[in-house]
């Protein structure tokens, strides 16, 4: 349970980031836009390994098809991205329940099964390359927007005021979506198999539609945040979009932060991309601006924080801050 | 189509196919014993090629004499990554393994972008532009020795598994850790060294490919998954099977960048594993846990 800090502190945050277009330079507002993509896609890819225990390594296969399906029904039928973003669900979570259909059905686990979801994410980023009407490996372009025109939120053209609000939104249903989901019957059942599979199911629990249900939810929420992509950044690369990088980028808020947790997602992403923004910043100042200088400190980064907080950040902060109650769960 | 041709396009698969093995092979040890998957292996792997240019570039040394040396210190880096960092890992869920060695390959690659900087590197032997005929067969001598060379290497790795009695005592711990540990084996130690044999067979796999590849950081990934898609497979934990499983993906690379075209051979290796993972999970050669 949060306590009442927690909550305070909650709006004060959430008052924070309402106002920040208005006191924020350009800068600011891209880099939170940024920090925002990520945990909305960290919340996504928690709901398949922080609720059910299933490793994906490959989540850009479903924000890269999003991305594309609802790019190409809005620059080749028109169709906005508002009825586009159905079809790129439909497309991430068909993707998604495939590979579950396949991985459960042949009881692909652990490493396997993780290695399976790289392995379609490869081919889908190979087969992008080569998908000439799509742009193939020259990228995928959507117009400019003009900046003398206003706001278009409809066709989701715009400035990156609109962007911003746009993802802010996004990241806020996906916490209450989430939250809803971890507290609900379905939520409860996959804490189950995740720690007990063998025992979750003698006590008659379905493993198999339980899997599913986590994998198709989580690949629609992916394609939602590649539909986003598309829209904000204007262009798509499939060596970028379907690439294991990618995947391992939108992985790592969620374990930084901790996995399974609400907010570890969202912690993770304000530390890891400020973190980034922050190494550019210092490598500049200091002269040592060899390439590969920002990586190396990211990847020792990465080894500090899994070393000293395996679990991640969150619960560890949490209880500094006195935001649970101690004998609470997974809040 | 000239039958001639396909069979040397099918030997010189084979022959990348047994170095790709060998360095898959490093990997199935240390998962098959320290149950944790190498994520920086791609990244020693190109640590390994760099040793060869270096050693090459500065005393003119052959990259099968260099072998030897590239091995000795990748042993210690492994030694000592599993002793300091990995060891507190062994048993922990996978994706803090994962992040881990993540974080450890992150700070691999970029340390050879900034001491190397990023153009490819070639190897310029005496040898690099001769041929050698074996019947219809017409053969890259760098290639010949480096395929030679890692057939050595796994020889001599199968018979240490086989009859030394550290390889024994490595087996034991991989079969049944608990046991192992009644019986008085000092697992951490031997996990450090298995860490380190996997390092160095995967060095001396890189110094050998760097006679036929040209060297560049961005090869580091490309290996890694390489090596998880041979492992998986031959068959996580055995050893005939990750080499296999390299012969197979050699030549399934080499078959299909030429039949199709060669943007297109990473696919190959893909589709194969997929069909593998879900027809026999196990692997070609493993056995079902």
């Amino acid at each position: 349970m949060l306590t009442r800090r927690a909550i305070i502190l909650a709006v004060l945050l959430a008052a924070a980031l309402v106002l920040l277009p208005l006191v924020g330079d350009r800068y600011v507002v891209s880099v939170v836009t940024t920090v925002l993509w990520f945990a909305y896609l960290g919340q996504a890819w928690n709901v398949m390994m922080g609720f059910a225990g299933l490793l994906s390594l490959g989540h850009a296969l479903y924000v890269g098809l999003g991305a594309y399906v609802a790019g190409a029904l809005y620059l080749y039928a028109g169709v906005v991205p508002w009825v586009g973003m159905a079809a790129a669900m439909a497309a991430a979570a068909a993707a998604g329940g495939f590979i579950g259909v396949l991985g459960f059905r042949f009881r692909v686990k652990g490493v396997h099964f993780a290695l399976l979801t790289i392995a379609f994410a490869e081919v889908a980023r190979i087969a992008f390359d080569h998908l000439t009407f799509l742009g193939g490996s020259g990228g995928f372009f959507l117009p400019a927007h003009d900046p003398g025109m206003a706001d278009d939120l409809l066709n989701l053209r715009g400035s990156p005021v609109m962007f911003y609000y746009v993802i802010l939104a996004l990241t806020v249903g996906a916490l209450a979506l989430a939250r809803g989901l971890l507290h609900s019957r379905l939520g409860y059942q996959w804490l189950a198999i995740r720690e007990e599979p063998d025992a979750a199911e003698a006590s008659g629990i379905n493993l198999f539609r339980l899997r599913m249900l986590a994998v198709l939810i989580s690949s629609a929420l992916a394609a939602l945040g590649g539909v986003f992509q598309t829209f904000y950044f204007s262009t798509l690369f499939p060596e970028q979009v379907f690439s294991m990088g990618r995947s391992i980028e939108i992985i790592l808020p969620a374990i930084v932060g901790g996995t399974g947790t609400l907010f570890g997602p969202i912690l993770g992403a304000f530390i890891l991309t400020p973190l980034g923004e922050l190494l550019t910043f210092v490598v500049d100042q200091a002269g040592m601006d060899a390439p590969g200088m920002k990586q190396l400190f990211y990847g020792a980064a990465l080894v500090a924080i899994v070393v000293f907080r395996p679990d991640g950040v969150w619960p560890w902060l949490a209880d500094r801050l006195g935001l649970v109650r101690r004998r609470g769960e997974d809040e | 189509m000239p039958l001639d041709f396909i069979l040397n396009i099918i030997a010189s698969g084979l022959l990348n196919g047994l170095v790709y093995g060998l360095a898959a092979l490093g990997l199935s040890v240390i998962f098959g014993v320290v149950r944790v998957v190498n994520f920086a292996h791609g990244e020693m792997m190109v640590a390994g090629m760099y040793g060869a240019v270096l050693l090459f570039g500065a005393f003119h040394l052959d990259p099968v004499l260099s072998a030897p040396i590239v091995a000795v210190v990748l042993f210690a880096v492994g030694w000592a990554l599993q002793r300091g960092l990995v060891n507190r890992f062994v048993g922990k869920p996978e994706h803090m393994q994962f992040i881990l060695l993540l974080g450890v390959a992150t700070i691999l690659v970029n340390a050879l972008l900034m001491v190397f900087g990023p153009d490819s590197r070639g190897l310029q032997v005496d040898y690099v532009f001769d041929t050698v005929e074996i019947g219809p067969l017409s053969l890259d001598a760098v290639r010949l020795r480096a395929g030679l060379g890692a057939l050595v290497v796994t020889s001599v790795l199968f018979a240490f598994f086989r009859y030394s009695r550290t390889g024994k005592a490595i087996r034991a711990c991989a079969d049944n850790p608990l046991g192992a540990k009644v019986v008085g084996l000092n697992l951490d130690g031997l996990y450090a060294f298995t860490f380190g044999i996997g390092a160095a067979v995967v060095g001396i796999a890189g110094t050998l490919m760097a006679l036929v590849v040209d060297t560049r950081p961005q090869l580091a990934g490309e290996y890694t998954l390489l090596s998880f898609i041979i492992v998986i497979v031959g068959g996580l934990g055995s050893l005939p099977g990750a080499l296999l499983g390299g012969v197979l993906i050699g030549m399934s690379e080499a078959l299909a960048g030429f039949l199709l075209t060669p943007s297109l051979k990473s696919l190959f290796s893909y589709v194969v594993l997929i069909v593998v993972l879900l027809l026999r999970p196990q692997g070609l050669l493993g056995k079902r846990s």
